[in-house]
């Protein structure tokens, strides 16, 4: 019956999904919150300390922003099928260094290829967390801690004491991170290009909806008959890719890669998934809510620091606001369960 | 209250096991090729024998229903046409064409739906997303249009005469809607066969009644439908023909019409209660346990009993009849409305097992792997789980008494494993039920109440442990046994009290009690046919 389809039919929306239901449905996204939230920081901020918006202040913000928005993308994928990767910090390091590396070694090499390889490479190692999890039945969250210090082994191994600078990487490279494109830095352009693809996947491709099936039980997805396996290793595969893809951003933007290059940067990721409303037993939320739980919880940081808050208490305000989002989200969400049960006895 | 009838029909005086032969060739009834033919199809699990005949034969635009008590085969048989098992042996064919599913998408694939009693739907999905999940239409770009997917969900639930907004998620539909979603998905599945697996238990009684307007306009459509019932009433409402199976085996079928409801309760029951279970009288003393008078809304009602010592009093019923909410009520673990609990002449205080177990009472669940024992501890731990308080200095338990104290009892109930200290997951579902027994009896209870003794034990332990129970009687301690096993009961129980939809339909002594009259009290109302 579905391929019976009219194709001018299927474009057009139903009568009553007019300007009402926009609004209706406007109201009901879960990122809603988050772009309040971010609004009110940044106009705050501003009123304050007018030098936060500044042509390189609103620059800076996006840059910082940059790196993290694509690592929650790839989590964000993961976590909506009940599995998480915390290697990315330590695949963002070994990705970065091998950039590094790489430029060292072939200075000519196309910057292409660079990312090409990069990202083949973050592939290959989020394709092992992915084949441990499916093939080894292990939470990934005890997989993924181990390759986190595996992964981090390595790198020490690798790099060793050595560093490489951004002098040692051609101009073009790190022109990425400086030049701007309708006053967007072109790696921040480069990331929301990814936000917008893996979006339309998630939503609008039964692969991606596949991967909320997955998340929101997986039981009745493998009665189903979707490839539960299958669809949880490409999506940690897709992780590896996308920190590969930071990775390489990372050597682009900042000056030093070594062998602690992204320690830490894991909780972040799963912070601002978290902030951006991806429910962290999966099944709901979307990419583009964690990239803009990745803005605030960077933007915070900066304003934070635009405010002259004691950086002490900088962490402590990041962790009420992980919390906060929480709390909002739960309560959002016993309130609508609460209204369908309303909804549904009046049915009956 | 219950009257045999007398004059058998020829159909119904046949010797069960020849007509099981007589049908070996299918149902003469009906020229038309069967939608769906399952034959003499047989399952094992180790040495339980799940499915030992499965047979049944649907026809395109009827309603089918299968029959049985519990554990005689129906669920297995389900699962089978649903491409969860893998039959050991037997034919299978759907439309005249042999088939052997690997999973449930095959099985989806040749045309088979299944709706259990309780649909497993994707709460954060939306309705029309349910529907259509891995099918969903596609639009520009070759991306799903949700436009037409809501569009199409609601054709659908318009087809079905059933209001339900397919934008809405999932989570919070009752039970009923969710069925009804899983019947659109059937029909935009253009299922060929709808397996119904208990639907109408947890419905009310005009969701009932709208899931049968839309099984019957089904079926005129053509659809052939299988439906697993215990109510009886609903069975001869509904179906065209009923087949009967028991101790997985396929009995009989019957044209609805050429049997009356003793018939089918006699096919199903009708079996050899041999000498499995020895019961040993026992001497019967005083009351230990006092129901009286006990409810819980839309649970059960009015449930009043007496437990003496040494005595065993069964608790028969079908699943959901509400006999293991009252032993939980009882227990302190569920809360109740009204009425009291008297053990040993003292009121107890509701909604508190501390003060049961206190006062000597012990529980065995009837999921001893989920709720009876700690898996991954070791045997030891969980026989003296319950009385940590016993071996316990200065807060720290102290591990020589404990592994006493466990040796003793395991060696007492004849606990099968390699050490005390293995953990308890590694041993079989008998031994497992020994552990339970054991942790429960190294408190010293003076009453006993047991879900289930013998679910998913092998047919040699299981003597074993009615033998325990039984012992256990001998040595005066009340016993309150939950069973859907009609042999169990009739075997173990002093007394039977049989339950139906939350109320005591019929209280029987050992010598009244028999299967058609225990079978008759657990379906329908006292006395009458329907």
């Amino acid at each position: 019956m579905s391929s019976a389809l009219d194709h001018k039919n299927a474009t057009t929306p139903a009568p009553d999904a007019g300007a009402r239901g926009a609004v209706a449905s406007l109201l009901r996204m879960r990122e809603l919150p988050v772009l309040i939230a971010l609004a009110l920081l940044v106009l705050i901020t501003y009123l304050i300390n007018p030098l936060f918006l500044t042509a390189q202040g609103v620059k800076d913000l996006l840059l910082n922003a940059t790196i993290i928005m694509i690592l929650a993308v790839g989590q964000t994928l993961l976590i909506i099928t009940r599995n998480i990767d915390l290697s990315v910090g330590s695949m963002l390091g070994l990705v970065a260094f091998g950039t590094g590396s790489l430029f060292s070694a072939m200075p000519d090499v196309p910057i292409i290829a660079v990312f090409v390889i990069g990202m083949a490479f973050g592939a290959l190692l989020g394709a092992v967390n992915g084949a441990l999890v499916t093939l080894a039945k292990v939470p990934a969250l005890v997989i993924t801690l181990g390759t986190l210090y595996v992964y981090r082994g390595l790198n020490n191994a690798w790099a060793g004491g050595k560093q490489y600078f951004a002098g040692d990487r051609p101009e073009e490279f790190g022109a990425l991170s400086v030049n701007t494109f309708l006053g967007f830095p072109v790696i921040t352009l480069l990331a929301i290009v990814v936000v917008i693809a893996v979006a339309i996947y998630m939503s609008g491709t039964r692969p991606g909806r596949d991967l909320y099936a997955i998340g929101s039980d997986p039981d009745a997805a493998t009665a189903f008959g979707i490839k539960v396996s299958k669809r949880v290793f490409l999506a940690f595969l897709a992780n590896g890719a996308l920190a590969g893809l930071a990775g390489v951003l990372y050597a682009s933007r900042f000056n030093s890669v070594g062998a602690t290059t992204g320690t830490g940067m894991e909780l972040t990721v799963v912070a601002a998934a978290v902030v951006g409303g991806v429910a962290i037993f999966g099944g709901s939320g979307s990419v583009t809510g964690a990239a803009l739980g990745a803005v605030l919880l960077t933007t915070i940081t900066s304003s934070l620091t635009a405010l002259r808050v004691d950086k002490f208490w900088q962490q402590a305000i990041v962790g009420v606001l992980i919390l906060t989002a929480i709390i909002i989200d739960r309560v959002a969400s016993l309130r609508t369960a609460k209204k369908l049960r309303i909804s549904e006895a009046r049915n009956v | 209250m219950f009257t045999r009838h007398s004059s058998l029909s020829p159909k119904g005086a046949v010797n069960f096991m020849q007509q099981t032969h007589s049908s070996r060739s299918g149902p003469a009834e009906g020229e038309q090729v069967p939608v769906l033919t399952l034959s003499h199809a047989a399952k094992t699990f180790g040495p339980v024998v799940a499915l030992a005949d499965g047979t049944i034969h649907i026809e395109a635009g009827e309603i089918h229903a299968l029959v049985g008590e519990n554990g005689a085969g129906k669920s297995t048989l389900v699962k089978i046409l649903a491409g969860l098992h893998h039959p050991d042996s037997g034919d299978f064919q759907v439309a005249g064409q042999s088939v052997q599913f690997r999973n449930v998408a095959e099985s989806k694939d040749a045309g088979i739906s299944v709706i259990y009693q309780e649909p497993t739907l994707f709460p954060d999905l939306s309705v029309a997303e349910n529907i259509f999940i891995g099918r969903q239409p596609k639009g520009r770009f070759g991306l799903i249009s949700k436009a037409t997917m809501v569009r199409e969900a609601r054709k659908l639930f318009e087809r079905l005469g059933v209001p339900i907004d397919p934008t809405r998620i999932a989570e919070g539909l009752s039970i009923a809607d969710q069925q009804i979603i899983e019947i659109a998905k059937a029909i935009s599945l253009d299922a060929k066969v709808l397996v119904m697996d208990e639907p109408t238990a947890a419905l009310s009684g005009v969701e009932v009644e709208r899931l049968f307007a839309v099984a019957r306009s089904l079926r005129d459509r053509g659809t052939g439908i299988l439906f697993i019932s215990h109510r009886f009433d609903e069975v001869f409402d509904l179906c065209d023909r009923i087949t009967v199976m028991r101790d997985g085996r396929y009995i009989s079928t019957h044209r609805t019409a050429d049997v009356t409801v003793e018939q089918i309760v006699r096919e199903m029951v009708g079996r050899d209660i041999g000498a499995l279970f020895p019961k040993t009288p026992a001497e019967i003393g005083d009351v230990v346990l006092k129901v009286d008078g006990l409810s819980r809304a839309g649970v059960f009602r009015d449930i009043s009993f007496e437990v003496r010592a040494g005595e065993i009093v069964a608790l028969a019923g079908l699943v959901g009849a509400g006999r293991t909410e009252v032993a939980r009520a009882v227990f302190g673990i569920d809360p109740y409305d009204a009425g009291d609990i008297t053990f040993d002449g003292r009121k107890l205080r509701p909604r508190n097992p501390q003060v049961a177990i206190t006062a000597g009472m012990g529980f065995v669940p009837e999921d001893r792997r989920k709720q009876g024992l700690v898996m991954d501890l070791s045997v030891a731990r969980n026989v003296t789980l319950t009385l940590r308080n016993k071996y316990t200095t200065a807060g720290l338990i102290n591990g020589g008494a404990e592994r006493r104290a466990a040796q003793e009892w395991s060696k007492r109930l004849q606990v099968k494993t390699g050490s005390q200290e293995y953990a308890v997951s590694t041993l079989s579902g008998g031994n497992q039920q020994k552990v339970v027994l054991a942790k429960w009896l190294a408190t010293d209870p003076r009453l006993l109440i047991i879900d289930e003794p013998t679910r998913g034990i092998d047919v040699g332990t299981k003597s074993e442990v009615h033998r325990l129970i039984s012992d256990l009687a001998g040595r005066g301690i009340a016993i309150l046994m939950i069973s859907s096993e009609l042999p169990e009961v009739l075997g173990m129980a002093d007394r039977v009290l049989v339950m139906r939809e939350g109320r005591i339909t019929a209280e029987l002594d050992r010598a009244d009690a028999n299967p058609e009259s225990v079978m008759h009290a657990a379906t329908s109302s006292a006395g009458g046919t329907l």
